[in-house]
This record gives structure tokens, sequence and C-alpha cells, in this order.
């Protein structure tokens, strides 16, 4: 799997590149410099792509369906042939009118009291891959890699009823797409088209109590979802309910092994964990979306043309001095945090619910087992490229 | 104190629910639903304005 090699960046306020490992390395740093400076900067980079950093232009762009489309979403060289409202993976990719109709068809299935169910599953999940671990008397192991990677795989799997052991495969599509988008070549029988015609057309043929066999028996206002609906939204949950809670789960874990003052809080305190939960989301929010311009805009003193790409790094407005008080400590118990981890306007995450409890249960049962740990080997933690943000190796070592 | 809330804001981000049960259901959809109508009694009161300040969409008010 041969990747290309990014161009060193000149200026982040002119020629930034999200999936640069430099922005890997030192993301925050970049936020605070251009929110204080710049605050939207520009990049001739994919065609064109903006960033904004501030909480109130950040907001505003989410909210804003008339010059900006969803119809990409994950900024790239080309731009997606999939036309709006409905895009190549609906809900995330459609815009109004047709957006809600295919997010109505998912928001039974992961609105919090659905999530109930997961509860048990996602525990025992978390215990056997602390076993497995720890096995042996082992006191060292990789947070990230055998750990919190496994948590919302396993999670979608059985959701979508497809055997855990595709992992690999999901971890594969998510690198491609998300981290390095574009710059690997693949063979189709390889891609997540492939993939996801395959599985579509065996559930097809054999419904089960899973998602997918939801999904084709589901109608928007009458009319059967077709199969390429189907397959995009599929290819969505795989792709969207994976990296994403993975990453959350390990920068609080890489928060953790350097605070242990903060363990010790969240094992002697169980009231302290939902704000916790949303304080780690707070200020280690994964997520940057993205969208097109569709129509000319102005914010600030950038002028968008239609084609360009804009960022909507949420984990920046999240960091906003403007915004929150004391918007760079890590407050465990803060009570007024009105963060936007899970984005703002019609696209909030479909399945925040979902990555919250598997958050909080990953975090319950990580610190009733390990009482206190550091990190193995600091220089080793390496960050993820692109939009979604989090420690992919995250050596650890009991102490 | 009184509180309000708008549906047309809400985006169902489900921070008011996790709060306080008592005071926000939600529906099928995952859209939050007010219990109380006018005053919020006293015992839940700071659980009412944590909702406020939490939604991330300024769909709850409270007044007093």
């Amino acid at each position: 799997m041969a990747e290309t090699k990014r161009d060193p960046v000149a200026e982040w306020a002119t020629d930034f590149d999200h999936t640069h490992p430099d922005y890997a390395a030192a993301a925050t740093e970049i936020w605070d410099d251009l929110r204080a400076g710049c605050p939207v900067a520009h990049s001739e980079r994919f065609g064109g792509t903006w960033l904004p950093t501030r909480h109130e232009d950040i907001a505003a762009i989410a909210a804003d369906t008339e010059h900006f489309t969803s119809q990409g979403v994950i900024v790239t060289e080309w731009r997606p042939d999939v036309p709006a409202p409905v895009g190549y993976a609906p809900p995330i990719t459609s815009d109004p009118p047709f957006h809600a109709l295919a997010r109505r068809v998912l928001l039974p299935y992961f609105s919090p009291k659905a999530m109930v169910r997961w509860e048990n599953t996602t525990r025992a999940m978390c215990r056997e891959l602390l076993d497995t671990a720890l096995a042996d008397g082992a006191t060292a192991f990789d947070a990230a890699a055998d750990y919190a990677q496994h948590i919302p795989v396993r999670v979608i799997a059985d959701m979508l009823g497809l055997p855990r052991d595709d992992g690999d495969k999901f971890r594969g599509f998510i690198h491609r797409i998300i981290e390095v988008p574009g710059q690997v070549e693949v063979e189709q029988e390889d891609t997540l088209d492939h993939y996801l015609k395959q599985i579509v057309a065996d559930r097809k043929a054999k419904p089960g109590d899973d998602l997918i066999s939801y999904l084709l028996s589901a109608d928007l206002d009458g009319v059967p979802l077709d199969e390429g609906h189907v397959e995009g939204t599929i290819g969505l949950l795989i792709i969207a309910g994976i990296d994403t809670t993975w990453s959350a789960i390990g920068a609080s874990l890489w928060h953790l092994a350097q605070h242990p003052e903060h363990l010790q809080r969240l094992r002697d305190d169980p009231e302290v964990i939902p704000f916790a939960v949303e304080e780690f989301l707070r200020f280690y929010a994964p997520v940057t979306m993205a969208r097109l311009v569709a129509e000319p805009v102005q914010i600030g003193d950038a002028s968008m043309q239609p084609g360009d790409w804009c960022l909507l790094p949420f984990p920046a407005a999240n960091r906003d001095p403007e915004f929150f008080e004391r918007a760079d400590e890590f407050v465990i118990d803060r009570a007024a945090n009105r963060h936007s981890a899970f984005g703002l306007g019609i696209h909030r995450c479909i399945g925040s619910n979902l990555a919250r409890l598997e958050l909080r249960i990953a975090l319950e049962e990580f610190v009733a087992r390990i009482p206190s740990f550091e990190l193995a080997d600091p220089s080793a933690v390496r960050w993820s490229t692109g939009q979604v943000r989090g420690p992919r190796l995250l050596p650890v070592r009991l102490t | 104190m009184k509180i309000s809330y708008d549906r047309s804001k809400c985006q169902g981000h489900n921070r008011c629910y996790m709060l306080a049960p008592e005071l926000f259901d939600t529906d099928d959809e995952g859209y939050a639903i007010l219990l109380v109508e006018g005053e919020v009694p006293s015992d839940l009161q700071d659980k009412a304005q944590l909702c406020a300040d939490n939604c991330p969409e300024y769909a709850i008010e409270i007044e007093g």
C-alpha cells in the first residue's frame, strides 16, 4: 500500500493540510494560533479549502444549509459526484429536504432508549478485551490498538449483523477514506463499495434481526429505500461509527495516563462520570466535519466560492476561549458544557448516544480494572491524520 | 423559576434527558419532551439550570 507523502506546510494560515502528520502532532496549538490571529485559514490544497476556528463561525456554517452543501463531507482532491440532496451516504451527505426523511429512518434505532440494549454487550466486550490485554500477568499493552479500537468495531458489527472478525477490513476502509483520503490505490474487490454491495445482497437473500435488514424493509413515505441508499447508509455507519469513538476512548485514556488525579476522581466519585464524559468529549472531540460551498458566502474576511471545501473543526470550536471559560483547561466536573463534539445543526451525529455509551463503559471498565497506569513511551504515541483525531498507538504500562 | 423548551431548535443531543430525566423525556426519534409545565419544582431548579446551560442548540430557556 503506497501512500503519497505530503508536501511540507509553508504557513498554517495560508497553506494548511489537515492530513499532514505535522497537523496531527499539534492540531490544538495550530487552532489556537489561527483563532487568535486569522481566524479563518485558507489553503489551495484539495482544490481550495477553508478552516474556520472560532465557535461562532463554525456554528453559523453548520446551521447554514443554503450556502453550504453536505454533498461532500470528507475533503479530497476530487468532488463527490452523487448529487444533492441525497448524496453518496445518506443522511450525512444529504441536504434538506431529503435529509430529514433519510434521517428519520435511522433516528429510532439510535435514540437514547434504544441504546439500553447495547449496554451489557459493550460492557462484556470491554471486560473481555482487558482480560486479553492483561492475560498471563501482562503489565503493558497498547490502550488504542489492544483496547479502544476494538470496542466500536464489535458494537457496529453486532448492530449490522456482520462478523466481528471483519474489524480489520473496517479499519482498512477507515484508514483509506478518512486518514489518507484518496491517497491510496486499491483493487476493486478490496473497496468499501464492493464490500457493501456484497453484504447488502447477502442480507437481502437472508434477512435477520439487524440494522441492514431493518433498512432493507424500511420506506421513505411509502417508497422503499433503494439499494444504493442502503449501501451508502451502511457505509456511513461503518466509517463514522468506528474510528470516531475509538479516538474518543483513546484520547481519554491518553489523558488519564498523564493525570492520575483524574483517574482517582473517576474511581472515588462515580457521580462525576457523566460530567467527565462530556468534558472528555469537549476537550478531545475527535471529529472535524466538512461542507462544500454551494453559493458564494462571506465568513469574516473569507470570501468562499462554490466548489471550495470548508472544514468544520468542532474540536477547535470546543477550545474557543470566547465561548468557554477556562477553554484550555480540562475541568473534570465542568457543569456548563455546551460542547459541539457531535456537531451542531441538522447533522448532529446520529450515533451520539451510542458513542457516549461506549466511551462511558470503556472508561468505567478500565478504571475498575487498572488501579494506576502511565504512558510506557510518550514518543511512541501516534495521532491519526485527517478529519478524525485520536491516538492510534498508545503504549501504556501498569504502575 | 420557569422553564421552556423550543422543539424547533432541538437536534436531539439528549443532554437534558441525561442530566434530568425528571424534567425531560425523549420521543421515539430522540427529541426532547419537556415534562413540567410552568413553575419548576424547587428541588429540580439546579437540574433545570444545568439542562439550559448544556443544550448545544439553546433550545431550553430558564426564567426567574
